[in-house]
């Protein structure tokens, strides 16, 4: 790598840690949805300073370019955050379906107990 | 006094409504009926409350999954003995009800499924759809040695043992059918089907359109395969 790539790379790296901590700080994010992303750019950010741990990575897994390493971790990061928004988004469907039949029943129950108290009057 | 539940998930459906609650009460006039009013944008929940049916709206529309087990869950709540299930566009016939509860009230079996093939065979489905229910009947007789001629029939009855089951995180609630019935069968209920006539629906609309075909056997495919994966939490005294 280059000095200009590293450098950019370190760059990058610095900037999605500290607007990932900011947006949790500000309570935009929760910390459930920061792990992801502070751990990728605190990997990355390793790997590119510690760059022979970079490069036998990059053997290890038959890549020829340490960049094509980040490329794919950062690809890797991408599908793992996705996982993990399809299995939240299951459970918030299921919880929002008992939710919703919830308060249809609860409604009903309501309107069963308005009547029987304007009958009684 | 057994008292006798018969839930109709309904959306839009107003017109054709008050024409199966009049069929219902003809053929069991001591059953309470139910609509589970799916989000319907025409007066369906008013017509039914006219009527004289217990109403249920959910908040928007969620589907027949979903609409069908709010009435488990009503019928649990309110302590019913059995539960029938129609449809609201008068595709079941009413005057079948009382053949689908027999074997229910008699304590025979646990669930029962209306077949539109056995006996009078009253209205085919198009070719794709039987090809369908032809492969997923084949599969489940595999699976669960039972033979079921109408896996994706609506028209069903059962205890309050089923439906207290049905109303857990487990039940299917995109399209409850085969899976469903595998699913009942690996807890140990005893399954049986009862022929009854059904109609096509008058205006040509169907559930099924589009890419919904294809989605429905992938779904399928992938909830039975995951039901056999799964722990099945028996009935109780319920043997395997």
């Amino acid at each position: 790598m280059t000095a200009n790539q590293k450098i950019f790379a370190l760059i990058v790296c610095v900037v999605v840690f500290l607007m990932t901590i900011e947006l949790v700080r500000r309570r935009r994010l929760r910390e459930e949805y920061s792990v992801l992303w502070l751990s990728t750019s605190l990997l990355m950010f390793v790997l590119v300073l510690q760059y022979n741990w970079l490069e036998s990575l990059t053997r290890f897994i038959g890549a020829v370019l340490p960049t094509t390493t980040l490329f794919l971790s950062a690809l890797l990061f991408l599908l793992l955050i996705v996982v993990q928004f399809s299995i939240k988004l299951s459970q918030i469907s299921s919880q929002l379906k008992n939710l919703g039949q919830e308060n249809a029943l609860l409604r009903a129950e309501l309107e069963k107990m308005t009547c029987r108290e304007t009958e009684a009057e | 006094m057994s008292r006798i539940l018969i839930v109709i998930p309904a959306f839009n459906e107003m017109k054709k409504l008050p024409g199966v609650i009049a069929g219902i009460r003809a053929s069991i006039p001591d059953a309470e009926i139910l609509v589970v009013n799916d989000g319907s944008a025409d007066g369906t929940a008013e017509v039914a409350r006219k009527l004289g049916a217990l109403v249920v709206s959910l908040p928007w529309n969620m589907g027949y999954g979903v609409a069908i087990q709010t009435g488990y869950k009503y019928a649990l709540s309110n302590r019913y003995d059995w539960l029938v299930q129609i449809d609201a566009d008068g595709q079941h016939d009413p005057r079948d009800i009382l053949t689908l509860l027999e074997p229910v009230t008699s304590g025979a079996c646990d669930f029962v499924i209306g077949s539109r093939f056995l006996g009078t065979e009253s209205y085919r489905p198009p070719l794709v759809r039987r090809i369908g229910m032809r492969l997923f009947s084949k599969l489940l007789r595999l699976l669960t040695g039972k033979h079921v001629t109408d896996s994706t029939s609506g028209f069903q009855a059962f205890n309050a043992e089923v439906f207290t089951f049905l109303t857990g995180d487990y039940f299917p609630c995109d399209y409850p059918d085969a899976d469903l019935l595998l699913l009942l069968s690996r807890a140990g209920f005893r399954i049986t089907e009862r022929p009854v006539r059904m109609y096509a629906s008058s205006d040509g609309r169907s559930m099924h359109g589009g890419l919904k075909p294809v989605y429905y056997i992938f779904k399928m495919l992938l909830s039975i395969g995951v039901t056999l994966l799964r722990v099945t939490p028996m009935r109780p005294g319920g043997k395997r």
